[in-house]
């Protein structure tokens, strides 16, 4: 007799697999948006099922949540660029213009070299072994948290970590920095029963967001995940307009959006000026550091986010309510 | 006992998703799908969360199980709304009243 939880994961798996083509071959840009994120969501599950509560929770907060809502917003701002905004065409909308092949070509070739990497990767991987959990384990109580991911993420790799979040802001420079000429499409008005939702569901949002990222020392969680659940607020805050971006929240953003490299940055010199190596913290301050980087990071990860969602940086309003 | 009654509310709750999962594929227009969704959001999970809170040891998980299946279900409603919502005011031969 199978075991039943062996038939659910090869049919999980199969989904999995079926979903990526059905998104990637799919014409409408709505549907395929909508594959990705079921996508996504199945894809946490397994993660559940290899038992890396971590990545599931991660590939559940950023890779479905926001990244599925920065797709659905930038097929809002092409479908009215397109002039097929709330328009009944809109609805099987399809892509203006083909993929010219050569890019295609290019992205098949960098997509199989990666698949050839991950593979060779695989197989010269040995079998079965301890892997570095032992390594880990022994490592742990010098780290200053509980939580073996944290401390790989941020005492053991930090380096890693750091370089993610520069990347991050990278990201957002560069958003604001292209998007500075582009027309702004008009935010949908999602009406009262949307409103009130945002606000009966916003404290636990800050909760839940807050709850993950302190939860991070000692079991699955973290600045990430706790980065992009507090995004979540933002994008409520933005769709509900209960909060209107104004020019003059410019600085306010940018010191968000560098508050969290900064410190991440900063607490590696000062460590490294005191004689140690950079990410070695002192074992009586280790944890108080990292909750103190974990917590700023976060900050700066959800607000990015929510900028990255907004689009391009928040310019003058009109007279006449539109923005300039 | 309870583990059986738990798991009888479970199944009665995966009914309701299996209905509502044909009536999505099988109704003529959106309206009738989302009524045919909501309904499987609504009672399935609800029928779903009450055998797995009768199958928990603990009062957190409690709590825990009925935070998810409040907001879920709000969520779902709220959804439902924004679709239909949506449709009328953009699909043609919609009354718009």
């Amino acid at each position: 007799m199978t075991d039943p939880i062996l038939i659910f994961d090869l049919l999980l798996a199969a989904a999995v697999v079926a979903l990526a083509v059905a998104s990637l071959s799919v014409r409408d840009l709505f549907v395929a948006i909508v594959l990705f994120i079921t996508f996504g969501l199945l894809s946490a599950l397994a993660w559940v099922r290899l038992a890396a509560p971590d990545v599931a929770l991660a590939e559940a907060a950023i890779g479905t949540g926001v990244t599925g809502a920065l797709l659905l917003k930038t097929l809002h701002h092409l479908r009215y660029v397109t002039g097929t905004l709330n328009r009944p065409e809109a609805f099987s909308v399809t892509p203006a213009a083909p993929v010219p092949a050569p890019v295609l070509w290019a992205n098949a070739a960098f997509c199989g070299l990666i698949t050839l990497g991950l593979a060779v990767a695989f197989l010269g991987a040995p079998r079965s072994g301890p892997g570095f959990d032992a390594l880990v384990a022994e490592a742990l109580p010098q780290s200053g948290v509980e939580h073996p991911v944290t401390a790989v993420l941020l005492s053991f790799r930090a380096y890693d970590t750091l370089m993610e979040v520069v990347v991050l802001l990278a990201a957002v420079i560069g958003v604001w920095q292209i998007e500075r000429g582009l027309s702004d499409a008009p935010a949908p008005v999602l009406g009262e029963v949307f409103q009130g939702f945002a606000r009966l569901t916003l404290p636990a949002i800050v909760v839940v967001g807050t709850y993950l990222l302190w939860k991070g020392a000692e079991a699955p969680g973290g600045a990430f995940q706790g980065g992009a659940v507090l995004a979540a607020v933002g994008l409520l805050l933005l769709l509900s307009r209960l909060y209107v971006p104004q020019p003059s929240h410019r600085g306010v953003a940018r010191w968000a959006f560098v508050l969290g490299t900064g410190v991440f940055a900063g607490v590696a010199l000062l460590v490294a000026g005191g004689g140690r190596v950079a990410f070695e913290y002192p074992p009586e301050h280790a944890k108080t550091l990292i909750l103190l980087i974990e917590g700023l990071v976060t900050i700066s990860i959800a607000v990015t986010l929510a900028a990255l969602f907004h689009g391009r940086e928040p310019v003058a309003l009109r007279t006449d309510g539109g923005r300039g | 006992m309870l583990d059986i009654l738990g798991a009888a509310l479970i199944g009665q709750g995966t009914v309701f998703f299996v209905a509502g999962t044909v009536g999505l594929l099988r109704f003529p227009d959106i309206f009738c799908r989302l009524h045919a969704l909501t309904k499987a959001d609504g009672l399935g999970l609800a029928l779903i969360a009450l055998g797995v809170a009768l199958m928990a040891d603990g009062v957190g998980y409690l709590v825990r199980i009925a935070l998810i299946w409040f907001f879920v279900a709000v969520a779902g409603a709220t959804c439902g709304h924004l679709i239909a919502r949506y449709a009328r005011r953009t699909m043609p031969g919609v009354r718009d009243d």
